[in-house]
């Protein structure tokens, strides 16, 4: 017995190691962009209207990419969720590629509807809507790349509703729709504001079809790339630490929020 | 009241073949089958949940097979999922009335939560009932959707026996106040003390549908007759008896002591055949009831022999062969049958 207890404290201590680096793997290049950074740049940054204008960008372009394709995406969730259908494991899979393909590629394929010689490119322009170069096209980009995340969420949270409840709720004399409102949405919405979370800082943080779609006006992670590119290292950590530190802000409130709110219905 | 004519329906591994009843008002039918013969599906084709692939079901004469689900006033009440989890009490209570347009809900829900005894519940989660109260609370609400059938699905089974005993006298309360009930379950005990009709569910045929006397005493179902000595079943008076820890129980031709904690009034009695002894001489052991009768009857068991005694009424007893020689038993010869009051089992 002591000898397995040794064993099982000697595999605990490397696998304490082995997690230990891969955290120092993630949290140190972060913290290094603080520490190596003079506060003078960082006053510099947040002084600057560039870089204040393409945070402001990002945030904003992101919750409306996630709000706007809430409406499509939930529905789809919860169809996903209830109902049998044939190529129904075909379109599950078809749902995660715009995560597994480039994300440049995904860029040249949501500029291939939008650009002004496409169906929907020719549509917006009818009423003077641009979508390339413009926050409506990083909208798009965003929602293509991101969207994946919110409909995986929502349909696991709507199949963890049991059938049994929208059931009873018909028996009890609700209408279909009044079912989805009262019962369905609000059991799976823990799930969905996952979702909504993790769809909006997925598509705050894209920059590979983002810059296909819109390299200006830009947003946080093009305007980091372009200050890179162009002026090297040093000029472009503290944009990124800014970005970093109001994205991550953000995140960490969202999440608490909703950790609140599931402990206040789990009483 | 409600017609369901030849219905059949398969979802997965649950099949329903040609169902067909009658249920008049203020009926109390209870369907009894093992798990997976199709009980809950005919619940949910009833409700609307399901659709029959063939057959049509009536409802006061309206034909309800294609109608909606949230018009057909009918409401169902399952075993495990029971109260929406993130209302209230009270929330829950209100639902159907709020889904229904009605207009003074607390009064209503305060009425509907006085009648089923949860009144001083109404604010508490469904998560810190006890499993008795959540059904009480799903029986108002079913109440308040103003339905006047109820479907129960195994309503008693996950509960504790205080809690069965109180909700079955709820359940017959709500059944006199005009309620219809079809009730199914797998606990024949369940079926006696409510019923007033008995069907039998087997492989997804409703084998047998009649009051529950017949029911036990011609079986026409393994699953009926597996419960050994229900041939031995007879309906009566059960009477407390002065002085004594035993009750009388009565028929026209019998009076049997039994060790019952069953309440006076009309009941059922059951023996297991093989807990009678069978004497050729009047038995002068503990055995409170002794009945003179004649053999009428000597067949083959699937273990030992059954013998059928006529003593007033027809006793069947379980014996080995053994007995059979070393009793001399034979068709004509006239026995004494003895049981003890303890192998009475008595149902309200």
């Amino acid at each position: 017995m002591r000898v397995f207890d040794k064993n099982r404290s000697m595999l605990h201590l490397v696998f304490l190691f082995l997690g230990g680096v891969v955290l120092l793997f993630i949290v140190a290049p972060l913290i290094g962009m603080y520490f190596n950074t003079p506060l003078e740049s960082f006053k510099d940054a947040i002084a600057s209207d560039e870089v204040r204008d393409s945070i402001w960008l990002s945030i904003w372009t992101s919750i409306a990419a996630t709000f706007l394709f809430s409406i499509f995406a939930i529905p789809l969730a919860y169809i996903l969720a209830r109902k049998n259908f044939m190529f129904k494991s075909f379109i599950n899979g078809l749902i995660d590629v715009p995560i597994i393909i480039p994300h440049s590629a995904a860029g040249i394929a949501v500029l291939g509807i939008i650009s002004r010689d496409s169906f929907l490119g020719q549509a917006a322009d009818l009423i003077g809507l641009k979508f390339v170069g413009n926050p409506a096209g990083i909208i798009m980009a965003m929602a293509f790349v991101s969207v994946p995340f919110l409909i995986n969420s929502a349909r696991d949270g709507f199949a963890a509703v049991p059938e049994r409840l929208e059931k009873i709720a018909l028996t009890l004399g609700a209408s279909p729709a009044r079912v989805f409102f009262t019962i369905s949405l609000p059991l799976a919405w823990r799930s969905i504001v996952s979702g909504f979370i993790m769809m909006w800082a997925r598509g705050m943080s894209e920059f590979g079809a983002v810059v296909i779609v819109a390299y200006n006006p830009q947003t946080a992670p093009v305007l980091i790339f372009e200050r890179f590119t162009a002026y090297g290292l040093k000029y472009s950590v503290p944009a990124a630490a800014i970005f970093v530190l109001v994205s991550l802000v953000i995140f960490i409130a969202l999440r608490l929020v909703n950790r609140k709110n599931y402990n206040a219905e789990s009483r | 009241m409600l017609k369901v004519d030849n219905i059949s329906l398969e979802v997965g591994a649950f099949k329903l073949h040609d169902i067909t009843f009658d249920v008049e008002k203020g009926d109390y039918l209870v369907i009894l089958g093992i798990s997976g013969v199709g009980k809950s599906l005919l619940l949910e084709t009833i409700a609307g949940l399901q659709k029959p692939f063939s057959g049509k079901i009536f409802l006061r004469g309206n034909d309800i097979t294609s109608a909606k689900i949230q018009e057909r006033k009918i409401s169902i009440v399952y075993q495990d999922v029971v109260l929406f989890p993130h209302l209230t009490v009270y929330e829950n209570i209100a639902y159907p009335l709020k889904s229904n347009g009605y207009k003074n809900i607390k009064e209503k829900v305060i009425e509907y939560a006085e009648l089923v005894g949860v009144a001083d519940k109404l604010d508490r989660q469904p998560s810190t009932l006890s499993g008795g109260e959540a059904q009480r609370v799903a029986l108002a609400r079913s109440l308040a959707a103003g339905s006047d059938i109820f479907l129960l699905d195994e309503p008693l089974t996950s509960l504790d026996l205080k809690s069965r005993a109180e909700l079955r006298a709820l359940l017959r309360k709500l059944n006199r106040s005009g309620i219809t009930i079809i009730h199914v379950t797998h606990e024949y005990e369940e079926a006696l003390s409510l019923a007033t009709k008995i069907g039998v569910m087997e492989k997804g045929r409703l084998i047998n549908l009649d009051k529950p006397e017949n029911v036990f005493k011609q079986p026409k179902s393994d699953f009926v007759a597996h419960f050994v000595g229900i041939k031995n079943f007879m309906k009566g008076n059960l009477r407390t008896i002065q002085g004594s820890d035993l009750k009388e129980f009565t028929t026209e031709d019998l009076k049997v002591f039994c060790l019952t904690e069953a309440n006076d009034g009309e009941a059922f009695l059951m023996i297991q055949s093989n807990e009678i002894t069978i004497s050729n001489k009047a038995d002068e052991s503990s055995s409170r009831n002794h009945f003179k009768g004649e053999i009428i009857d000597i067949a083959h068991a699937k273990l030992g022999y059954e013998i059928t005694v006529n003593a007033g009424r027809e006793i069947i007893i379980t014996v080995s062969g053994d007995a059979v020689k070393s009793l001399e038993l034979e068709i004509g010869k006239e026995v004494f049958v003895n049981f003890k009051a303890s192998s009475c089992k008595v149902f309200n």
